[in-house]
């Protein structure tokens, strides 16, 4: 992973508003940032008028540009985050354009992470006030400007839909006429913003401005880029895990009609073509010669038993409080351990980078999560200073983490760097299952004492490999990495004397984010265990997590809604499914949202299971637009339910095993079950909601399976041989 | 040199004639808004039409479409229940990253043409080759049923 240059080292972050975030926001930092109030250094700014800060752009004629730090990927940030500069601009969504920020950390890094990035559930967190504040800072300047024109008190004007009115006298003006003039004044502090009840957008269920282009085909993600003078490459990796090109004769590819050329890399073959058929028939007709290096014996049931045992050695403390391994020395403890296995991304837009390496520049055109990284990554390729790069980003066809790293962008640009002219370097979806950074492998060992129906001592104990280390080493403290413990560190539960640990564990295989990051391991062994301990003691999992949850209303408020609206306790309706049936609850608190679910199971004789029925209910604070989070949980549920039934990698011989959508298998409309979604009125703090369906949905379904067939299931996905009916 | 038409024009192409339609839309007439996504015929996001029929564009070689009529998400907002769709996706939000949603519009338009009210059993049968990642299911779903009623 290349680093960003100018990423703080971790002595400088003290020096900056460090505070530790309660609500176990990824990474547990938040860096205050000041509002940058420069021109805007976003590109594509064509039309003559003035950038009033670095979002908000103001043309003397036509649409008010506001410029996007997060990218889109389908969670709705475009929307949301122009809704905020739109309210306390007092502009209408139909008069504005998004503009894709460009490298630039200084005035687009993110206030949580401080590098340049889109993710972990934390956008509304993070720039609903920046945002806010650009708005209504330009909107300030903009009326003082009139004020000035007409010598009036800029209290008196009043704002509507761009346009500035003075109502003594009648007297009205657009924004653009006074853009200029604004620009020249010194941008106000502390400028006001709206109370919630003054709110015209935030809260309302406005339509999403990135739709339109994308039902008519019109929308240019990174794969649509076409370039004058433009080739196209197909590329491979070692089958086996970081393996070496030993020997290739280009000759066959080359003797094709249409191949220009092939590209030799250390650990990379890729064939130029006309186009991107004849580069993929071009990389089938080499007969390449791997060198597989030291992962060619790496084999699933070893890398399982390499984590178990990981997990058994020295960790370090995250959390200690009161003395709960006296306690379980004292009672005869319960006792679990669940794993998880490596995921792969697979967004249908598959992995692709356009690079054009030309007169001491680079041009990259891509839909990245993380620009910066991407400038940063292509520059150290070329040895070339990070400014020479140009980072074109586009609107990406899903992200979920798979476009946080800059790896394929550094790919492309290796090989893009030994071609002339411009090209675009698609993966095929084998070579992006085979290249991807995989979710981690977890394990959590969980143990509890139970006295009278609660719980008295409580051990979890996470091994999993640091992705933060890697990808931003300020948040990495201690040994510890915040991510692969949140949801483990501080559950929603009152559990007694605590101890929370964390092994850092790593095996080999490349890993990185993965929708629903840390929370989707630990929420779903916590979630798992509490329903193993309801088992043992006979309780009811939800009155067991209610009297768990006395001491956290706001909790208790989400699992209540969502055990009414499922009916919890009233018998099951027949499944055409299985005659084995079943309901799981489950709870997550995390991303500073809080949801539960309830999942309805049906399970056939071979052990198949088919979930029926998804209720969820939310309190995520504050909501920009409501309809987006319904569509996150939507969405982040048909994610979690195919991860938690068909999902994982696996290694054999140094190889990944799956290969495409018929061996790594998504949900189907046709397995879709119902979902009702209830968001809870709530004015708390804005959590996010990009991660949390697929995190809670995993455990409430693993739950259901549990209460279906009495068999609780450890190592996901759930395994049809080990509760079909023979077993 | 052979000529295809697609979207009621026609267009010279030099592919050769084992090429996918999929990647002489894309590569040679810039035609973009047909997606590439798993290339064998899993994932749907290469949904076009010949002759009104959705078929997957990665498993058709351009010199097998002949005088047959090819339409994309391009051009289907020219037929009723294309620009039905297209309006029922907008009016439910049914889209997210976006990226699967041609191939998505292209399968329901087919299936409004072929059955003007479909239920829950027909969607699934003619949907369920088109994978959303996003997990846009119930919506698409309650799209095509708004669509078929207006």
């Amino acid at each position: 992973m290349p680093r960003d240059p100018e990423v703080l080292e971790p002595g400088t972050l003290s020096r900056r508003a460090v505070l530790r975030g309660g609500a176990a926001v990824l990474g547990g930092l938040f860096i205050g940032i000041e509002l940058p109030a420069g021109r805007a250094r976003a590109d594509e700014l064509q039309a003559a008028g003035a950038a009033l800060n670095a979002f908000v752009h103001i043309p003397v004629q036509g649409r008010v540009s506001l410029i996007m730090p997060a990218v889109e990927m389908g969670q709705g940030v475009y929307t949301s985050q122009a809704m905020c500069m739109a309210e306390e601009l007092d502009v209408g969504l139909d008069q504005i354009e998004a503009i894709h920020a460009p490298a630039d950390r200084e005035h687009y890094g993110h206030p949580i992470f401080y590098v340049q990035a889109t993710g972990g559930s934390t956008t509304t967190m993070a720039w609903t006030e920046p945002l806010r504040k650009a708005g209504a800072t330009a909107r300030a300047m903009l009326v003082a400007a009139a004020a000035a024109e007409w010598n009036v008190p800029a209290s008196d004007l009043v704002t509507t839909r761009g346009v500035i009115t003075h109502p003594g006298s009648g007297r009205s003006l657009r924004y653009g006429d006074v853009t200029d003039r604004a620009a020249q004044m010194v941008p106000p502090a502390d400028v006001p913003l709206k109370s919630p009840e003054q709110f015209q957008l935030i809260g309302t269920r406005a339509r999403r401005i990135d739709t339109p282009d994308k039902v008519v085909g019109k929308t240019v993600y990174g794969i649509d880029v076409r370039l004058p003078g433009m080739k196209f490459a197909a590329l491979t990796a070692s089958p086996v895990l970081g393996g070496k090109v030993s020997h290739v004769d280009e000759a066959p590819a080359l003797a094709m009609p249409g191949v220009r050329q092939v590209v030799v890399l250390e650990d990379i073959v890729a064939v130029v073509a006309d186009n991107t058929w004849i580069a993929e028939q071009g990389l089938r007709a080499l007969d390449i010669t791997w060198s597989p290096g030291a992962n060619a014996t790496l084999d699933q049931a070893q890398l399982w038993a390499d984590t178990e045992k990981a997990s058994t050695g020295p960790g370090v403390t995250v959390r200690k409080e009161g003395d709960a391994t006296g306690k379980f020395t004292a009672g005869t403890p319960i006792e679990a351990t669940y794993e998880l296995p490596f995921l792969a991304h697979t967004s249908l837009e598959t992995q692709n980078c356009t690079v054009h390496v030309h007169d001491g520049v680079c041009e990259i055109w891509v839909g990245t999560q993380v620009p910066g990284y991407a400038q940063a990554g292509a520059a150290q390729v070329l040895g070339l200073p990070p400014e020479k790069v140009t980072v074109h980003n586009h609107l990406i066809g899903g992200g979920f983490g798979g476009r946080l790293e800059a790896a394929p962008i550094v790919t492309a640009t290796r090989i893009a760097q030994k071609v002339a002219g411009p090209v675009k370097v698609i993966w095929s979806r084998e070579q992006d299952i085979r290249q991807d950074m995989f979710r981690p492998l977890y394990h959590n060992r969980l143990k509890a004492r139970v006295e009278n129906g609660r719980v008295t001592a409580w051990h979890h104990r996470v091994t999993g490999p640091s992705i933060l280390a890697r990808w931003l080493p300020p948040a990495f403290k201690d040994g510890i990495d915040s991510d692969a413990i949140d949801g483990a560190a501080e559950p929603p539960y009152a559990l007694g004397d605590m101890l929370v640990e964390y092994v850092r564990h790593e095996n080999g295989v490349p890993f990185s984010f993965w929708r629903g990051v840390g929370p989707n391991s630990t929420v779903f062994s916590v979630e798992s265990f509490l329903d193993l301990i309801a088992h043992r003691t006979a309780a009811d999992p939800v009155a067991l997590r209610r009297v768990l949850l006395g001491k956290n209303p706001r909790a208790r408020a989400v699992l209540d809604a969502a055990a009414a609206k499922a009916g919890w306790g009233t018998p099951l309706a027949a499944s055409p499914f299985g005659a084995r049936r079943g309901r799981g609850v489950a709870l997550m608190h995390a991303f500073g949202s809080l949801l539960a679910c309830v999942a309805e199971v049906a399970v056939t004789d071979g052990g198949d299971v088919r979930v029926n029925r998804v209720v969820v209910a939310t309190d995520v604070g504050r909501v920009i637009n409501p309809d987006t989070v319904v569509a996150q949980v939507q969405g982040g549920v048909v994610f979690g339910i195919a991860t938690v039934l068909h999902n994982r990698i696996t290694f054999a011989g140094g190889r990944v095993e799956q290969t495409n959508f018929n061996d790594y298998r998504l949900l189907r409309i046709n397995e879709m079950p119902t979902i009702e979604v209830e968001l809870l009125a709530s004015t708390e703090k804005s959590g996010g909601i990009g991660e949390p369906g697929t995190v809670v949905v995993q455990p409430a379904v693993a739950n259901a399976v549990f209460a279906a067939t009495g068999v609780q299931l450890t190592r996901m996905p759930l395994d049809a041989s080990l509760i079909a009916r023979s077993v | 040199m052979s000529a295809i038409s697609v979207n009621g024009r026609t267009y010279e192409i030099n592919a050769a004639p084992d090429t996918p339609l999929l990647w002489v839309l894309r590569d040679e007439l810039g035609l973009t808004g047909t997606k590439f996504g798993c290339g064998v015929a899993q994932c749907g996001v290469c949904t076009v039409h010949v002759d009104g029929i959705a078929v997957r564009s990665c498993q058709i070689p351009v010199g097998t479409v002949g005088q047959r009529v090819i339409t994309t998400i391009e051009g289907i907002g020219e037929t009723s229940a294309g620009a039905r769709i297209q309006k029922a996706w907008l009016d439910l939000e049914v889209v997210q990253c976006g990226y699967c949603q041609p191939g998505q519009i292209m399968s329901a338009a087919a299936l409004l043409t072929a059955n003007p009210d479909p239920d829950d059993g027909a969607i699934d049968a003619a949907m369920s080759g088109n994978l959303c990642r996003c997990g846009t299911y119930v919506r698409i779903r309650q799209g095509i049923k708004h669509a078929a009623r207006s």
